[in-house]
């Protein structure tokens, strides 16, 4: 069979094709990205990048309603843009399966929280699998298709960076299923349509479908115990799972790939065998509440950070004190020689490209000395020096916004020194419903549009700014001018301005904060890097 | 087969070519017929920040990332980047430095002496001269596979398995020019074999 070495993303993709998903949707967020290019690769699955993660998980559920599988990806903060669906879905169940894919950020190497989406699973009473290498992740993405047909439910597939790009061998599968056709939407309005009257029955169904997932989980193969020295029992799941494989080869481990619902006989059964339960899990105590709440004794983080990824080092001095010695893994000998050196190399924080289109606005803005509310992309390395000329920055689309709450809370005091900047991306995901908002309440905020055509930072997505689609495929480009004018902004309140023409640049800004009118500056240049892959294609 | 599980670390900095190489080298050690994963983080970091790659090989090999000292061979495409990683690597570390200095941006000259540095730091320093291996590959583009084919002596994966791996990962237009860079990355640790031996 053939053996191939795949990222966590590449296998879902692969998995996801293989269990015959005909649809896969999805807004681009490191590090969930590459799933959805995986699988456009594939023939005979239509994919798009969606707007945002709610819209993608909406196309997402009407596509399971009209009876095609289909996987909807994002990163964990996107998952709190789609949580709207995702709750109430959670009501409706489905009709082919429904697989969301959530990519957590433990580390935060490239978010702006490290929020544990396990949570999630247990808020809106949906199961989660978790898988620990690529492999994995491209059977358990296989078998949440199973589960959510078997059980009339969305399945999340959880991973972590480490998971999503870390590369591990992958048997490709003998027959992939690719005879699945969508049937059609059927009504069911008891079902789909959540008036209090249907959700308060649906609910009763959903309770119930959890009891029997609780109860079925503990004879799911992918809830594995590995039975070893009886002194010390560690409850596991993903990544951590492979570092505790690593440093306590001897321990006795209960592998969990259901993280939610918790197979609560199968931890009891654990439990009398291992003298000591010890649980190794990224970020939250999810399992370590639950198992406590089931009146077992346990220990976690205690010994465990709360914060940040694990690695086989963290768990081994972690647990130190409470593991014996001799279940560590030895180590080379070598490894106990140290190193020293009398020089730390200074840190390299990202910084925006040499001939980055962003350059020019955020000198500008620093010479002006302006409050910027920011957002989420390249631009974001507006904060770092050289430029410091960014204020805020949260969550997707939040610039607008916030800009106009800073004007509201000073009322005739606001003195006109703040600014909105946002990239072409962001804005069409969430930045326009904050600029009708300003429009509507008679803001006069100035937001900044950075437009470089691209989604960069996620690596170059294609967007509703861009003119093209995710297979490259040529299709409508928002029209800003249009779009601003229809939102009742006044057309010569509107700026289009070339990126690299610092002093048009810097007019339209201090122009429009002196009108005190709600204006839109839209700056435009193609990313550099985009532009260099332009020319090699 | 023998039980040991190879940990290779290779850093620099974004655009060297790390992730390319590591993709390769991976995918060298399965199609010998180890297991093999490797680890890296791609996004924010990319942007000119320090790029690194886990890379382990072996009958069974559980965690992608590697322990802290357990590195058998920290290839560094950046002399400074090297001693960013001083914590995975140990006294008997294999420590291939190109003498290649980005400097980084917060920083106004880059420390004259690091070679120095490196060389107290680490007693298994071998220094590579990237002007004498590029005049030998036809393109400095190919800088990072040459390297690859500098350690592949002391790695227990066949020849054939780093061809095929190459063959895979890079565009076929500049196949040959690849295979060659590999080569001669293995021709110059011939000539300076001695020097890590000793």
């Amino acid at each position: 069979m053939e053996k191939l070495l795949l990222s966590g993303n590449e296998a879902i993709a692969l998995g996801a094709y293989e269990a015959g998903a005909i649809v896969g949707t999805g807004y681009p967020g490191t590090p969930s990205s590459e799933i959805l290019e995986a699988l456009t690769s594939y023939p005979g699955v239509y994919t798009e990048w969606s707007v945002n993660e709610k819209v993608a998980f909406e196309v997402a559920l009407g596509a399971v309603l009209a009876g095609a599988r289909t996987l909807v990806t994002m990163k964990h903060v996107g998952l709190n843009v789609a949580a709207d669906p995702l709750f109430t879905s959670s009501y409706t169940g489905i009709k082919a399966g429904l697989v969301i894919v959530t990519a957590d950020d433990p580390q935060i190497h490239s978010s702006q929280n490290e929020q544990d989406n396990r949570n999630y699973a247990a808020a809106a009473k949906i199961p989660m699998l978790e898988p620990a290498d690529s492999q994995e992740a491209k059977d358990f993405t296989e078998l949440a298709f199973v589960l959510s047909e078997r059980y009339d439910t969305p399945v999340l597939l959880r991973t972590t960076t480490r998971i999503s790009h870390s590369m591990t061998v992958v048997t490709k599968g003998k027959n992939p299923d690719r005879s699945h056709k969508a049937q059609g939407f059927k009504r069911n309005r008891e079902k789909y349509v959540m008036i209090p009257a249907h959700a308060r029955a649906r609910h009763s169904i959903v309770e119930q479908r959890m009891r029997n997932m609780t109860q079925d989980s503990n004879n799911l193969a992918v809830n594995r115990m590995e039975l070893a020295d009886k002194r010390i029992g560690i409850i596991t799941s993903g990544v951590s799972y492979t570092y505790v494989k690593e440093v306590l080869p001897e321990a006795s481990v209960l592998k969990l790939g259901m993280v939610y619902p918790l197979p609560e006989k199968l931890i009891r059964e654990f439990a009398e065998y291992a003298e000591k339960l010890i649980i190794v899990e990224e970020l939250d105590p999810f399992f370590e509440l639950r198992i406590k709440a089931m009146g077992l004794a346990a220990q976690g983080k205690q010994h465990l950070p709360l914060v940040g990824e694990l690695s086989p080092d963290t768990i081994r001095s972690g647990l130190k004190a409470v593991v014996p010695q001799e279940l560590f893994a030895q180590g080379s000998a070598a490894a106990q020689q140290k190193l020293s050196s009398a020089y730390t190399p200074p840190p390299r924080p990202p910084a925006l490209c040499p001939g980055c289109p962003h350059r020019t606005v955020f000198t500008i803005l620093k010479k002006l000395d302006l409050i910027v509310t920011g957002d989420i992309g390249c631009y974001t390395l507006g904060v770092l020096p050289p430029f410091s000329a960014m204020d805020t920055c949260v969550e997707m689309g939040g610039s607008v916004g916030m800009a106009q709450g800073m004007e509201a809370a000073l009322g005739s005091a606001y003195n006109h020194n703040t600014v909105a900047v946002i990239g072409d991306s962001t804005f069409a995901h969430s930045g326009v419903t904050g600029l009708i908002n300003a429009a509507y309440n008679k803001h006069r905020s100035v937001i900044i549009v950075l437009d470089n055509e691209t989604t960069a930072m996620t690596g170059m997505q294609p967007n509703p700014l861009s003119g093209q689609r995710i297979n490259k495929e040529t299709t409508v480009k928002l029209d800003y001018l249009k779009l601003a004018e229809a939102m009742g902004i006044k057309t010569e309140n509107v700026h289009i301005v070339d990126a690299y023409a610092k002093a048009q640049v810097e007019e339209a800004i201090t122009a429009s904060l002196n009108k005190r009118e709600l204006s839109l500056i839209v700056v435009q240049g193609p990313c550099i890097i985009l532009k260099r892959k332009r020319k090699k294609a | 087969m023998n039980r040991k599980i190879y940990n290779i670390l290779m850093v620099g900095v974004g655009g060297q070519g790390i992730i390319t190489a590591s993709d390769i080298f991976a995918l060298a050690a399965l199609i010998h017929g180890f297991d093999a994963k490797k680890s890296e983080i791609h996004g924010m970091s990319q942007r000119g920040g320090s790029v690194f790659s886990h890379v382990r090989f072996g009958e069974k090999v559980h965690s992608p990332v590697i322990a802290r000292g357990e590195v058998d061979i920290l290839l560094s495409l950046e002399e400074m980047e090297t001693l960013r990683w001083l914590a995975y690597a140990n006294k008997k570390s294999l420590v291939v430095v190109s003498k290649t200095r980005i400097k980084p941006a917060m920083v106004s000259d880059y420390p004259e002496d690091m070679e120095q540095q490196l060389g107290k730091s680490f007693p298994n320093l071998l220094m590579v001269d990237p002007g004498v291996l590029s005049k030998r590959i036809e393109n400095e583009k190919f800088f990072n596979v040459s390297l690859l084919g500098l350690i592949a002596p002391l790695l227990p994966i066949s020849i054939q398995a780093w061809e095929k791996a190459i063959g895979q990962k890079v565009p076929l237009h500049f196949l040959e020019q690849n295979l060659n860079a590999f080569k001669q990355g293995s021709l110059y640790y011939d000539s300076i074999k001695k020097e890590v031996n000793s």
